[in-house]
């Protein structure tokens, strides 16, 4: 650094602009922290269902907090949920190897509703209670239900976006999201129901 | 199974209350005289009965908290000064190299030479806030500029395991001349090079593994009065181990372990030399 005496008010002004940037950072920071840091739970909610698994989950969610950052110019002050759940949803389509065509869905069920046998017969709802207890048969019941569907639920009941905000999350027409909606509480209803009436019967 | 499947979006748009009037009228009016509706509002109800009455909801685990939190500090960069609108001249970054040394500053030349009165005033004025430019900040600097490495997939400027390939590379880019020995038999191959900024000035770090782990190493000339103590110390869950030689001041950083790191400081100054 010595000899570069004659240069100094050029250092000074690069040094200035310098801390004008690290200035503009730091607001955008703050900006972000305040807008997004309280959703993380919404973000890790729709993530853990999403990937069933809770490793996959935390990388999803710090994934989509570092590209929520780096994209938080483009977020013009709309409802930071939704906008958050938007790319957690995106960063999960990468982490499992990246179409939208997981999301669409088998035609099969949108059409028919029916459930896979095989989820019937191996992981219904009572043999979960028995391993586990209610709240996480439930749960397991929930990570049971076939995509695009199972995402549709979360973001509904447990996230309790509206139509819309699902709608521009998936990326389909709102009329989708209601027949989805529907397909996923029926069979939802069709796992749980007949367990929660022969419970309230004994 | 509904009798009236059309009637299905609807009777969901009720319970989600995301019906207009007009349809919210039309339904009501159709639920009073069909029972095949009435049981299938019920059935839709009694399924959110269901979801809303256990905790369903997953929360973030602490620690991911904190990882993010961490990554967004790394990602803003260093806090600003407050004082910096009025002079934000890089006297903190010197203060913070010397260890506290204003006197060093003041004596050193460059200000006498070059600097304005004012300049000097204002160092003066910065000798109170002195104690804040602690080891804590500069560690913080550190942590965060190696956290910053690793996310942003920006480890290196020049990727190379060849150190004849590393070393010139920093001529020209800062004014010293970084060791950059060969260490993979030691268990530290090397990654490559890289500019980075502490304190707003240009450090070279100089990049290694261990197993997976990265090993950011920042190096920057000595002041002439900044403690030849050595540092080993932890920081946000990172190993710090700080050394001086041959006039040049040496931060490793790294998630290893504490003693992985002073393996690495060994394993350096045996093959700086």
């Amino acid at each position: 650094m010595r000899g570069r005496g004659p240069f100094w008010p050029r250092l000074a002004a690069s040094a200035d602009r310098r801390t004008e940037e690290a200035r503009e950072r730091h607001d955008k920071a703050e900006a972000f922290r305040r807008a997004m840091m309280p959703h993380m739970d919404a973000a890790y909610n729709l993530a853990r269902y999403l990937s069933r698994d809770p490793s996959a989950a935390d990388d999803i969610v710090q994934d989509a907090y570092l590209r929520a950052y780096r994209s938080f110019d483009t977020w013009r002050g709309e409802a930071a949920k939704p906008w958050l759940l938007t790319i957690v949803r995106n960063c999960f389509l990468n982490s499992v190897g990246g179409s939208a065509d997981r999301m669409s869905g088998r035609p099969v069920h949108e059409i028919t509703g029916e459930l896979p046998d095989a989820l019937i017969e191996s992981r219904n709802p009572e043999s979960l209670l028995a391993d586990q207890g209610e709240a996480a048969m439930l749960r397991a019941t929930i990570e049971q239900i076939p995509e695009p569907f199972r995402e549709t639920l979360i973001l509904r009941e447990l996230e309790e976006l509206s139509y819309k905000e699902i709608a521009a999350i998936a990326q389909v027409p709102i009329g989708t999201i209601m027949s989805r909606l529907a397909r996923a509480r029926q069979m939802l209803a069709d796992l749980l129901l007949p367990y929660a009436s022969r419970k309230a019967r004994s | 199974m509904s009798l009236h499947p059309d009637k299905l979006p609807l009777l969901h748009g009720l319970v989600d209350g995301e019906l207009d009037a007009a349809n919210t009228i039309a339904i009501e009016a159709h639920l009073k005289t069909c029972p095949d509706c009435r049981a299938e509002l019920e059935q839709i109800q009694a399924v959110r009965d269901l979801i809303a009455a256990a905790p369903l909801r997953e929360h973030a685990p602490e620690s991911l908290h904190k990882r993010i939190a961490l990554m967004i500090d790394a990602e803003a960069g260093p806090v600003p000064r407050a004082h910096a609108a009025s002079r934000p001249a890089p006297m903190p970054g010197r203060l913070a190299w010397a260890g506290g040394g204003v006197a060093a500053h003041v004596l050193s030349g460059r200000w006498l030479s070059g600097a304005a009165t004012g300049l000097i005033a204002a160092s003066l004025a910065l000798a109170v806030v002195v104690p804040q430019m602690t080891h804590t900040d500069m560690e913080d600097q550190l942590v965060q500029s190696h956290v910053r490495s690793l996310l942003v997939g920006h480890l290196v400027d020049i990727p190379t395991s060849n150190r004849h390939v590393v070393k010139p590379w920093f001529n020209g880019k800062v004014d010293f001349a970084p060791p950059v020995p060969e260490l993979a038999d030691q268990g530290f191959p090397l990654v490559g090079g890289r500019l980075d900024y502490i304190d707003d000035h240009e450090v070279a770090a100089i990049v290694y593994r261990r197993h997976l782990h990265v090993i950011n190493l920042f190096v920057r000339p000595a002041h002439t009065l900044s403690l030849p103590g050595e540092v080993a110390t932890r920081h946000e869950g990172y190993s710090l181990v700080r050394w001086t030689a041959g006039g040049l001041e040496y931060w490793a950083v790294s998630d290893v372990e504490m003693g992985d790191l002073k393996l690495f400081r060994q394993a350096y100054l045996a093959r700086a030399q």
